[in-house]
Formats: C-alpha cells, structure tokens, sequence
C-alpha cells in the first residue's frame, strides 16, 4: 500500500463515526457548488417572474429612443436597436434559456436513458444497431447537429428544443449503457432474477436507480450546455422566432450595433456566461457529492 | 566506531491536517553499522513506512514534516543537506524498495530505461554503458534473457520479476544503504523467499547495509541482525536478534511473537493475537502507548511513560516493569492443534 | 500495430455508413418539399418540378437511398444551386482555412492548458491553483461567441491592434496573416483551454500519488523531471480520451468563430449557406465534418495505444467513452 492510501484508509478510520450527511448539506458545504446553486436559483426565480421583475413589456418598440445607454430614461440597462428595454428583454430571455435548456436536457436524457437501457440490458445485436446509431450521432459535432436539425426543422421554440434534445441523446444513451454495464454484473441483479422477476421490473426497479447519480449530474452539466446551444442557434438566427427575446438573438443584434451599443452585447453574453457558471459550478458539486470518481 | 553508517536519534513526524497533528514517528533511534541488517517489526500504522521515508526525506510536504531528531548518514546530518545534495544521495547512497512490485513501476516506461535512469541520475555515462549496465543489473538480480527483458514493459512481468527489477534499480549506483519496506509482503511465499535470498546474496556482493522493514518476525530472524520494534510511532524494544529471540522483554513484543505462532499454526496471514487496536495518534497520551492493550498494565502505565532503558549490553525496552528487579514473566499461551 | 490500425479502419466504415444514413434521414425529413423550400417561394411550378427531377426526388426513396450512397462512395457530395459547383469543391476551398484556425486554436489550447494544469496540480490547493481552477471553470462555461464579439470589441474596435474580421493570407506577409488568426484562435481555444487544463490537473493529481512516483523520487531525479516525464505520461491517457471530444466541439465550435470573424471556412460556408436556403451544401459540409471526426478518433485511439503500452492490441474500443 502507498503512503497516501495508507493515509487514506487512516483518515477513513479516524473520521469521527460517521453521521449520514444529507446531499444538501454535503452541497452547502461546498462552497462553490452553494454560489453555483445560489446563481441558479436567481436565475430561475427572474425567469418564473419574469412579468413582475421586468420594468417594460419585452417587445414593446420605441424606435425613437433606440440604442439608449444604460441609464437613460427608466430602462436600466438601456435599449435595444428598436429601443426596447434591454433589461426587460434579459429578464424574459431568462425565461426561454432555462425552457430550453431543462427541456432539451429532459429530452434527450428520456430517449437516451431509454435506448441506453435497452441497449446495455439486452446486449446482442440490438445493442450493436443502438450503439452504432449513437456513435453516428455522436460523429456530428453537438452544435453541428443541432444547427442542420434547425435548418430542417425551421425556427420556432418547440423545435429548438428538439434539436438541441436529439443532439442530447447519444451522450444520455452512454452513459446509461455504461452504468447498465456495470450494474448488471452485479450479484443481486442474478438473485433478483433467479427469484422470478421480470425484464421490465429488474430495469426499472432495480437498473434504473443505479443509473440516477450519474444522469442527475450528467444532466446539471448538459442544462448548462443546451442553454448555451440555444444562445448559439439564436446568434445565428436559427433559433426562437423573433420577436421573442433570448439571449441568443440580443447577443446577434448586439453584434451588429457593437461599436455604437456595446452595452447589447456586453449584457447579453455576460447572462449567458453567469447562468452557465452558475450551472457548471453546481454540477461540479453535484458531481463530488454523488459521484466522485465520473470524468466530465 | 568507524563502522558507524548510520544514526538516527530521536526522529520525530508529524503530518498536520486542518483539525489535527498525526504524530506518526515520535522519538525513534537507532544505529546501524556498514553492511549489517536491521529489522524494523511492528503492526501496520506503527510508523515504519514513515521512519524510511524520513529517512530519504521523502515526506509529503504537506501535510508531513520531520519535526525533530538527526539522521547522521557517514558523520553528515541528512536534514541539513540541501534539496540538490539530498538528490544525489538518494537512488546513489541510499536506496529503497517499497511493497508492492505491481505499482512501483512506472507502467509506461520500459524497465531497462527505469534502470537506466537510475544510473544517469548519479554516473556521468554514456547512454550505451548506462544500457550495459542495466543490462548487468538484470543478470545480477537474476533475470534470463536481460538482452530482450530490458525492452519490455512493467506489464509483460509477473509480481516476482517485478521485485526483482525494483532490486535492481536500488541496487544500480551500489548504495551504501538499501531500505526495503515490506519487501515481501505483496509476493507469494515460494518467491518471498526467493527475494529474500536475493537480497542475501547481493548484500555480499556489493557490501550494502539493509533496513528490512516487516511485520513478519520470521524475515527478522533469518536475515537481520539487529532489530527495532516500533508500535504507535515509538520504539518500544530494540537489540540484537539473538537477545531479541532468546529473551523478548516488552509484552508487545512477546504479542508479536505469539502472533507469528498463531499465524504459522493457522496459517493464515496477520491474524493478530493482540486484542484491540493502536491507539489514535492524534491524541496526546500521557502514558506508556500500549496500556490499552497490555495484560500486564498497571496504574502507572497509563500516567507515565516508560523510557528507553538499556537492560544488557546492546538491548533496550522501553516498559516500566521490564526495568525493574521484579521482571514480567510472559504469560503461557496454550495452542490446540 | 499495423494489424491494429487496419483493423480499426474497418471498423470505420459502419459508423460512416451510419453517419451518412443519418444525413440522408435529415435530408428527407424537411417538411413539404425540398425542391420548394429551396427555390424560395417566387419559385415556378416548372422550377420546382425540373430541380425535383434533377435531384432525383421523384423516385421511390430506396432508389435515391442507393443513388445518394453511390455518389458518396464516389467522393460526389452533390452539386450547390447557389454556388453552381460541385460541393467537393467547396469543402476543398474552404476546409485548408478552418484547418488553420482549428490547429491553432489547438496548439494554443494546449501549450496553455496542460501546463495551467500540471501547475495547479503540483501546488495543489494554493491560490494558484484554486486561481487556475476558477478560471479554467470560467473558461468551459464561456459562450464562445460572446468572447469573439467582446475580443473584437476592445482589441479591434477599441484598441485597434488586430483587424476585426477576415483571414490574412500569406502572400501579404506573415505578420498580418497572424494578426488575422490571433483573435478567431484564441475564442476557439478558450474551451479545450479550459478543459485540458481541468482534466490534466485531475489526472496528475491522480498520478501523483502513485507509488512508481515515490520511486522516480527515490531515485534522486528532481521533481521536475518526476513531475513533467513520470508523472505526465501517465496522465496523457485520459487527456486523449478527452481529445477526440475536443476537437468534435471545436469543428461545431468553429461554425461560430468563423461567423464572428468573416473567416472563409466550412462554418462560415454553413451559415451562408443556410441564409441562401442551400441544404445541399449544409449536409454535404455536415457530413464531411462528420467524416472528418471519425478519422480523428482513429488516429487518437492510435495515439491513445502509442502512450499507453499496458493496452492490448488486440481488443477493441480503447479510447471511445
Ligand atoms: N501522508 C500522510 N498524512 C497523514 N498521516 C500519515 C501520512 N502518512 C502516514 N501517516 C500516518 O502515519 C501512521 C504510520 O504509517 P506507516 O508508517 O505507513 O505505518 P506502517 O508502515 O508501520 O504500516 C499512519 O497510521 C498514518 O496515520
Ligand atoms: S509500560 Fe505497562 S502498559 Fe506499557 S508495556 Fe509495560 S506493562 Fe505494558
Ligand atoms: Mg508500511
């Protein structure tokens, strides 16, 4: 044994008895994973609130005070090119980030969950068509495939969703096969089964619950990732119809004024950036509280 | 005494975490002549490890620290060497073999090369002649086919061989001092005893002194000269292997011994025949370590500490009634089978 | 080795032969129909019905499945309406630039995030590392696009120092064909940064506390060569297995960087290809962008074996999880 295992098991055997420490302690004692579930929480709380905290109506035009900086005339971060409230719209667009990123995410992590099930459970040849199939999804860079999804799709919320949740479902699909995999070789998987249980019930009841710790912070990280995918599609204009607001498609108005307006596009990506910092940190505590030793 | 390798008087490590100072090695002395073999026994967490690694100055820093004590290695105080000086001792003066065979090796590169570069670190030579003399190495620790071996990998060897490379790597700049911990512990018994008689052997070839570190007292009977009993971070006993086998005088000691009776008549390995367990390290003990164990403690046990006493010529015990007219007679054990 | 690259070649083929399925699928899923959508709505009934024809969307779906494969196989990628060429050409015009950019973007991504990692792991939780760590969290949560636009917001609009948009070529000059490359590389590279410093600094932690490193130590080499050769080459496997994933991103992610900076490669061809409703440019780009990920995960994989000699050659699937 190394000197550092040896510390290791020491230190496990000096902990003090152990008290069953709930997730949600576990999470408020790391630090950074309460600021990132803090973020969180704020921005959920603008996006459900939405009507309330907004100071204007979201698509509400005034061309003649446009382009205003912040500060100017009640419109606290200013106003877009059609002199819309820049702080309402971030307040809604709030709204269409976080629909799309748990939408998409809960998407993708259904059929993933479900093929990956199938997949790694059965074996054989149906897993070999599933896996190939993922692997071709896979080949297609995440946003890549979203974006010729789009084109083929058209604009629109529902489809958006769609895209990014079909991007999302080879990355769901693994990971279950892989905890499948594993899980199945376990003994009380062949007593359960020796007891007379059925496929389904073994899956559901007893496969599927290994797989939770996993998904649940594989599907953290992936919110984190639609929300960005979202705002990516809407810079290219492939995304929520306009007027809708969404980061996303300030962000690409923002670019197109940048030298008279920075303010468009500073504010926009800088929601973008801090909702995914947000995400990202809660899911990294996510991850060492549930499943320390998963690689993302 | 001109024979005189190495003494180490009173090492003192600590490793401190947020909360707390784990006193792991807590005043350990002891001398070693040249090419004589000293046998440091104790169970697991009793500080051996962390006694050799000391002694390359090879503690994690953080959280470990020696905090007290000299190590004179040839007349020169090891912690008053600077990191460069430290350097070229290590591998070259002193070297040192750890348990387990399987993970001491770097997997990703071949063994000669993990030989080789032993000897570049110490002797200014050719990359050919470094090969070469891996190559020798490999023969010497009794490797066949050094010629292809020594471009394979740590993988394509089996447990024993693995041992063997490590010996060889120690032993390749011929240090003054090999340290083994537990060198056996990992490896079946039928190659336990092939290493052994390995490390035997090269000891006369090459005039090396041995720290042979185990928890096994029938290593220490057959290969070492000297032995040291470590519990709780503390030498508790230490002497000759002749007066340490003929007359045994700590109760930890004869714990051990009984022990090892135990172990080779059920023949089941580190089946201890110690109730209880080592004491928390991080606590401060007013008293003799082992009082919680001992049979024969009494009151004053658990206020004082005993001190390291010499009893005969060359053999200490540090326990308050084994220093005393009134000697502990060990207890009887009765074994069935 | 040779065996082994041969046969993972092969196993190439099915997941093209997927990837290619899954391009034809997307194909025929547009709603209403293809011809229509592409000629716009002034089109004529004859228009459409003449580029129907032409693209073989009258015959049964089998035929056009195995017409579609057959061109494939052939290098035919089909021909752009808006462009009036062979989409071969295209790619081929525009692969070499966002080649460029995606080299770069590595090489810079790497120089910076392995060494930020091995750092922070040797001076684990000191403040260089938590400072490493934190921005390196802000690295992978980075909307890159934004980045693009704010780089261009204070380096080229504010300060001036590097032109905004476009690609340099090197008959003007190496210095300006490197001042039009800095900006678009370095929002490329933010991402596999920010990962490659992450996933180094874990691996090395991991390595760290290996026993073959207490025996580097104990030889008497100094921590640097412990650290940078016993250490590093132990934590490159699970840094290649993270590659493969990386470069995925940077194709997609170049889709954006090269819509920000009006640089002339295959994403800025998607997009304008998508503006002027030309699918038959976006999926062939797709699928050459597809293509072009699967033989990067072979030759990481390759990789993958080369660094790591306990991996036996003659199982599959070594890198890919
Ligand atoms: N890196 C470390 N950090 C904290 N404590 C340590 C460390 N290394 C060793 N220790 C402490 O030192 C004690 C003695 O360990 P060790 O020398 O490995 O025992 P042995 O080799 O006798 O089995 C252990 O019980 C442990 O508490
Ligand atoms: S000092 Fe007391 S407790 Fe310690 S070994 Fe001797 S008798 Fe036992
Ligand atoms: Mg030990």
């Amino acid at each position: 044994m190394s000197l550092q295992s040896t510390v290791a098991a020491a230190e496990k055997k000096m902990a003090k008895p152990k008290k069953e420490t709930s997730l949600f302690k576990k999470l408020i004692r790391n630090r950074l994973a309460a600021i990132g579930l803090a973020v969180t929480l704020f921005m959920s709380i603008i996006a459900v609130f939405a009507p309330w905290i907004a100071t204007h109506p979201p698509n509400e035009m005034d061309v003649v005070s446009s382009l205003k900086i912040p500060g100017t005339d009640g419109h606290l971060l200013g106003t877009d090119n059609y002199g819309r409230d820049l702080f309402s719209r971030l307040v809604y667009g709030a709204r269409i980030s976080l629909i799309v990123g748990v939408s998409a995410v809960v998407f993708g992590a259904f059929f993933g969950t479900f093929l990956g099930l199938v997949s790694g459970y059965f074996g054989g040849k149906l897993d070999s068509i599933i896996m190939r199939t993922m692997d071709g999804l896979f080949a297609f860079p995440f946003i890549l495939l979203a974006i010729t999804l789009m084109t083929v799709l058209g604009q629109g919320l529902v489809n958006v969703i769609i895209a990014i949740g079909v991007a999302n479902i080879p990355g769901f699909a693994r990971i279950v096969r892989g905890q499948v995999l594993s899980v199945k070789e376990e003994e009380f998987i062949e007593v359960t089964r020796s007891l007379g249980a059925t496929d389904g019930r073994i899956l559901f009841q007893h496969v599927l619950p290994n797989c939770l710790a996993p998904l649940i912070v594989y599907g953290t990280m992936s919110i984190a990732g639609a929300i960005i995918s979202e705002a990516a599609l809407s810079f290219l204009g492939l995304g929520v119809q306009p007027p809708t607001a969404s980061w996303g498609s300030i962000l690409k108005d923002g670019k197109d004024f940048l030298v008279l307006s920075p303010h468009m596009a500073t504010f926009s990506g800088l929601a973008i950036l801090i909702t995914v910092l947000g995400i990202n940190l809660f899911g990294d505590g996510l991850r060492d509280a549930l499943d320390p030793k998963m690689k993302i | 005494m001109s024979d005189l390798l190495l003494k180490v008087e009173d090492l003192e490590v600590h490793f401190r975490s947020s909360s707390s100072i784990v006193k792991a090695v807590n005043g350990v002395s002891f001398t070693l002549n040249k090419k004589e073999t000293l046998g440091i026994v104790g169970e697991s967490g009793s500080g051996k490890s962390v006694t050799a690694t000391a002694l390359l100055r090879l503690i994690p820093n953080p959280p470990g620290n020696i905090t007290g004590g000299m190590m004179l290695f040839e007349g020169t105080d090891l912690l008053s060497l600077s990191d460069k000086d430290m350097r070229s001792v290590r591998g070259n003066e002193i070297s040192m073999i750890f348990q387990d065979p399987m993970t001491s090796l770097n997997p990703v590169f071949k063994v000669g090369d993990q030989i080789m570069e032993s000897i570049r670190a110490h002797r200014k030579v050719s990359k050919k002649e470094a090969k070469a003399a891996a190559v020798d190495m490999l023969k010497l620790v009794g490797i066949p086919e050094a010629e292809k071996r020594i471009n394979m990998y740590p993988h394509e060897f089996s447990g024993g061989m693995r041992q063997r490379v490590m010996v060889a790597i120690a032993l390749a700049c011929k240090p003054k001092l090999l340290i083994a911990d537990e060198p056996t512990t990992a490896l079946d018994v039928t190659v336990q005893a092939q290493i052994l008689d390995l490390m035997r052997h090269l000891q006369d070839t090459i005039d090396t002194s041995i720290i042979m570190i185990t928890h096994d007292l029938g290593v220490v009977w057959e290969i070492c000269d000297k032995v040291i009993v470590m519990y709780a971070g503390n030498t508790v006993e230490s002497g000759s292997v002749k007066t340490i086998y003929e007359n045994p005088l700590h109760p930890y000691t004869w714990g051990l011994l009984d022990s090892q009776i135990t172990s080779e008549i059920s023949n089941e390995e580190g089946l201890s025949a110690i109730p209880g367990s080592p004491p928390d390290l991080r606590e401060e003990m007013p008293g003799c370590h082992f009082a919680d164990r001992c049979p024969y403690a009494q009151e004053i046990c658990f206020s004082a500490k005993p001190e390291m006493v010499e009893v005969e010529e060359g053999h200490s015990v540090s326990c308050h009634f084994q220093t005393k007219n009134t000697r502990l007679q060990r207890k009887e054990r009765v074994y069935h089978g | 080795m040779g065996t082994y690259i041969i046969r993972r070649t092969f196993d190439l083929l099915p997941t093209i032969f997927v990837v290619a399925v899954i391009v034809f699928i997307i194909t025929r899923l547009i709603p209403g129909d293809p011809a229509a959508v592409m000629l716009g709505p002034q089109a004529s009934v004859e228009d459409i019905e003449a580029l129907r024809e032409n693209l073989g969307l009258n015959d049964p779906l089998y035929i056009q499945f195995l017409q579609y494969m057959g061109n494939l196989a052939t290098g035919d990628f089909g021909t752009s309406l808006t462009y009036n060429q062979p989409i071969v050409n295209l790619i081929m015009d525009r692969f070499p630039n966002t080649l460029i950019l995606a080299v770069s973007a590595l090489i810079i991504a790497f120089m910076v995030g392995v060494p930020a990692g091995i750092i922070s792991a040797s001076k684990q939780n000191s403040l260089l590392d938590y400072s490493v760590m934190l921005v390196s969290l802000i690295g992978v949560s980075m909307p890159i696009f934004w980045l693009g636009v704010m780089l261009v917001l204070y380096f080229s609009v504010n300060l001036g120092w590097f032109p905004a948009t476009g690609m340099g070529t090197l008959d003007d000059g190496l210095i300006p064909f490197i001042k039009h490359l800095i900006l678009p590389s370095i929002t490329l590279a933010t991402i596999p940064m920010a990962t490659f410093a992450r996933i180094t600094r874990s691996s090395m932690l991991e390595v760290i506390s290996q026993d073959y490193i207490k025996t580097a130590r104990s030889k008497g080499l100094n921590e640097f060569w412990v650290i940078c050769k016993h250490a590093f080459k132990n934590a490159l496997t699970p840094l290649l297995t993270v590659l493969g994933m990386q470069i995925s991103m940077m194709l997609g992610g170049a889709v954006l960087t090269e819509t920000i900076f009006s640089w002339p490669g295959m994403g800025r061809l998607i997009v304008d290809a998508i503006d002027k409703r030309d699918f038959v440019v976006v999926q062939g780009t797709v699928l050459f962008i597809a293509v072009i990920f699967v033989v990067v995960n072979l030759l990481v994989d390759i990789m993958y074996k080369v660094v790591n000699p306990r991996v036996n050659y003659t199982t599959s699937k070594g890198g890919t999880k």
